[in-house]
């Protein structure tokens, strides 16, 4: 009896251990199926139809729902396939393909991972069709080592955002809109009154840094090989804010209970705010009876300053789908198409061709579109994400900070990652 | 052939754990030594970390996260800074709440007592960041909680964006020092590329709002291994304590606590392993902000392998972070080790040691009793 159990619980652990076994190679040949259907896919890539896989970061349905369309009407007419997947964490599914061996084909890619992407041998290099129609601005904004890798899909600039109903209350007038720095000082200090401040800002490098563009200074030397943090427009442009903020007319979001400027500018703790067009979104889901107008930035001693921001189409080098990923891009980027996006989710088209159109359909935003003459893109170097995180971190207390110290400790953690 | 054979026994035995084996392998050994190996080359994250076009570069990773004065290791001294603080208050905070709350709802009189288990495990059957949503928006600048404060005249901070350190605040308030203008014995000594004031500034407000978020999470999950604990205290016991004219403090004191002794060991150590390891919050909430003072080295792991790529520190903090975890909480199990129960062991040991030192009294009792042996 005792010996029929025990032959018995043998039996059933190897029947156990066989059907998994059975299990684990029935998974791994479905695995195996997969690949070289792709791999088939891809050697008749070139003319012929292949399929595209297709990772955005999406604001949300309208744009996923958009960027769908788009593709789905291009992949009818070429007779090719493009799966769109919408990632929830883009670095993370981006850096997963790019191990794994089998990246998406075409992705959002922002400006500031270009020169990262880049040097790491991830990105395929192509140009779009008229290529030269893109605003300058975003071309230099994708240009890493002396190559423009991919094509800006949309952009977007920071502007002034001025509180209408706090405006008229201190007097002002539309004359009195700000030209200059002292003219926004000016104004910022008659609007700071009782809760409000005159202008609230999120903290970080990408609203201080437009002024340190209007001062003429930049983080980096042209050629981003050399840290030039400490130098004195830079300085300068930092004291601006540390000077302003100091007679308490400029604040951060945090001082007046908000996670960022848009926040104090929606609950009126702020009369003006610096922000991209992406606050329209935002004010009218959550603060619709707040009523303000865009102005440009002011002029800064050196001329005209503002930050872009944007994102381009980028290609992976391991796609085996290069050719049909460009010509999905060029369809992307018509000045038609992009003004459908425009439509359909609010960014601003990157090529001049659809710019009149645009501000046609979109007067309100006429100062955005006007800092892509002028505007300048996120730092463009490879490993300096660590680097403008720490810097953005002491900004955060620039009000009690000893910014010749703040630069200096800036240029020498910049000057080790971009000597390696 | 028998069905008894141990030939046969021990083939069946390692066909039972094959399928472990092999999952466990495949899952986790593997990974393991591969994280090893990343950690000790300069994979740049494309494709295969066992190519050619990775080199092995020694210690080179860890060298830069703990040896070179840099922005490496002054991070990573950051994070230790913060999960010291988060883990000296969350652990003994969440221990003593978990055992709170099972005693109290150990009573057999406590009306709707199944009502009260539910609700106090809730938050541990909720996903972490459901409830770390939710508490940014409590927390917020304008949130329920300041609200709350207001009605108390107490104008609440703006929880998640305030960086101030708790011991600054509270030194800046007792007037030992200014915040804003801090004294010059604390900024100007520096250790590990860390100056005192900063390794002393206690856990930010951000920080603590992360923790209150965590204790109310986790004590319910506690409060169960304690609950399950209780259940096995013999009522005799107490009983007999009662008989004895002991109160209700003497009784969870001497009879109650010791009786846990066990459990609060081993709350205490996932405590301790879990604390240290924290990452949901950090990741949904703050992402290391505000000035980096809710950073933790397993968010700056994941912060330098997948936003700045480098991969090889990323592995490397993992690993540093394993070997502080695994130094902590020897230290902390011999700390609280039953230290009767080492006593005696120790006093046999001894015992048995002096028995060995001395042959020559063995020796004479040997003898005695092989004599005795032969008169009978």
């Amino acid at each position: 009896m005792k010996h029929r159990t025990r032959r018995l619980s043998t039996l059933v652990a190897f029947g156990l251990t066989s059907t998994l076994a059975i299990a684990a190679c029935g998974g791994g040949e479905g695995f195996d199926d997969e690949g070289s259907g792709d791999g088939a896919a891809a050697t008749d890539g070139g003319g012929e139809p292949g399929s595209l896989v297709m990772l955005i970061a999406s604001s949300g349905d309208a744009e996923t729902d958009a960027v769908e369309e788009a593709t789905a009407a291009w992949a009818e007419e070429s007779g090719n396939e493009v799966e769109v997947r919408v990632a929830s964490d883009m670095g993370q599914e981006l850096a997963q393909g790019f191990a794994g061996g089998n990246p998406p084909d075409i992705f959002y890619l922002d400006a500031a991972q270009v020169a990262e992407q880049a040097n790491a041998g991830n990105l395929y290099e192509y140009e779009a069709e008229e290529n030269d129609d893109f605003f300058p601005a975003l071309q230099e904004a994708f240009t890493y080592d002396g190559t423009q890798w991919c094509a800006p899909k949309d952009f977007s600039t920071l502007a002034l955002q001025i509180n209408t109903a706090k405006w008229e209350e201190a007097g002002l007038t539309d004359d009195d809109i700000p030209t200059t720095y002292e003219e926004l000082a000016t104004v910022a200090e008659t609007l700071t009154e009782g809760d409000t401040t005159g202008l609230v800002i999120s903290p970080g490098i990408d609203r201080a840094g437009a002024f340190v563009v209007g001062h003429g200074g930049w983080w980096l030397n042209e050629e981003g090989t050399e840290p030039t943090g400490a130098s004195q427009e830079v300085l300068d442009g930092l004291s601006y804010v540390q000077d302003n903020m100091a007679e308490g007319h400029f604040a951060y979001a945090g001082d007046v209970d908000a996670g960022w400027g848009g926040e104090a500018f929606g609950t009126e703790r702020a009369a003006m705010t610096i922000e991209g067009n992406w606050i329209r979104g935002a004010m009218s889901n959550d603060y619709p009876d707040v009523d303000y107008t865009v102005a440009e930035l002011p002029e800064g001693p050196a001329g005209p300053g503002t930050l872009l921001f944007t994102q381009c189409w980028g290609i992976a080098d391991a796609s085996s789908n290069q050719e049909a990923a460009v010509e999905l891009v060029n369809h992307l980027t018509t000045p038609e198409q992009q003004l459908e996006f425009a439509e359909a989710f609010g960014v601003m088209p990157s090529r001049q061709a659809a710019t009149d159109d645009y501000t046609e359909s979109f007067p309100d935003d006429e100062p955005f579109i006007a800092g892509g003459d002028y505007g300048r893109g996120p730092i463009n170097a490879p490993g300096m994400g660590q680097v403008v995180a720490d810097l953005n971190s002491q900004l955060e207390g620039i009000a009690n900070a000893n910014l010749q110290q703040v630069m200096e400790s800036f240029d020498s953690n910049a000057q080790a990652v971009l000597e390696q | 052939m028998k069905a008894g054979d141990p030939q046969r026994q021990q083939g069946a035995g390692w066909l039972f754990v094959t399928p472990a084996i092999l999952v466990l392998g495949l899952f986790l050994i593997l990974p393991i030594f591969m994280a090893l190996w990343v950690s000790l080359s300069d994979w740049s994250g494309r494709g295969s970390p066992f190519t050619s076009e990775t080199s092995f570069v020694g210690l080179d990773n860890y060298s830069a996260l703990l040896a070179e004065p840099g922005l490496a290791r002054q991070d990573l001294m950051i994070s230790f800074r913060n999960t010291f603080y988060y883990v000296i208050g969350v652990v003994p905070l969440q221990t003593v709440l978990a055992l709170s709350l099972a005693v109290l709802l150990n009573n057999k009189f406590l009306k709707g007592r199944t009502f009260f288990r539910t609700a106090f495990y809730f938050p541990s059957v909720v996903s972490s960041v459901a409830i770390s949503l939710l508490f940014l928006f409590l927390f917020a600048g304008g949130g329920a909680i300041n609200k709350v404060l207001a009605w108390f005249g107490v104008n609440g901070p703006n929880w998640f964006q305030d960086s101030r350190g708790l011991i600054h605040i509270i030194g800046d308030r007792v007037g030992l020092w200014s915040i804003s203008d801090p004294p010059s014995w604390m900024t100007d000594p520096s250790v590990l590329g860390l100056s005192f004031w900063q390794w002393f500034a206690g856990p930010s407000v951000a920080l603590s709002a992360i923790m209150m978020q965590v204790v109310w999470t986790t004590a319910g999950t506690f409060m169960l291994m304690f609950l399950a604990s209780l259940q096995d205290l013999p009522t005799e016991v107490e009983e007999a304590a009662m008989v004895d004219g002991a109160n209700k403090w003497q009784r969870f004191m001497n009879v109650t606590v010791p009786h846990l002794r066990p459990t609060i060991l081993l709350v205490v150590t996932l405590g301790f392993i879990g604390t240290w390891q924290v990452f949901d919050q950090m990741y949904v909430m703050t992402q290391g902000g505000p000035a980096k003072t809710t950073l933790t080295p397993a968010y700056l792991s994941y912060q330098a392998a997948f936003t700045n790529f480098q991969w090889g520190q990323g592995a490397a903090i993992a690993f540093i972070l394993f070997a502080l975890i695994f130094v902590l909480t020897t230290l902390q199990r011999w700390l609280l080790r039953d230290k009767d129960a080492a006593a005696q062991a120790k006093a046999e040991r001894r015992q048995r040691r002096e028995a060995r030192r001395r042959p020559p009294g063995g020796g004479a009792v040997a003898e005695q009793s092989q004599r005795k042996a032969q008169t009978t």
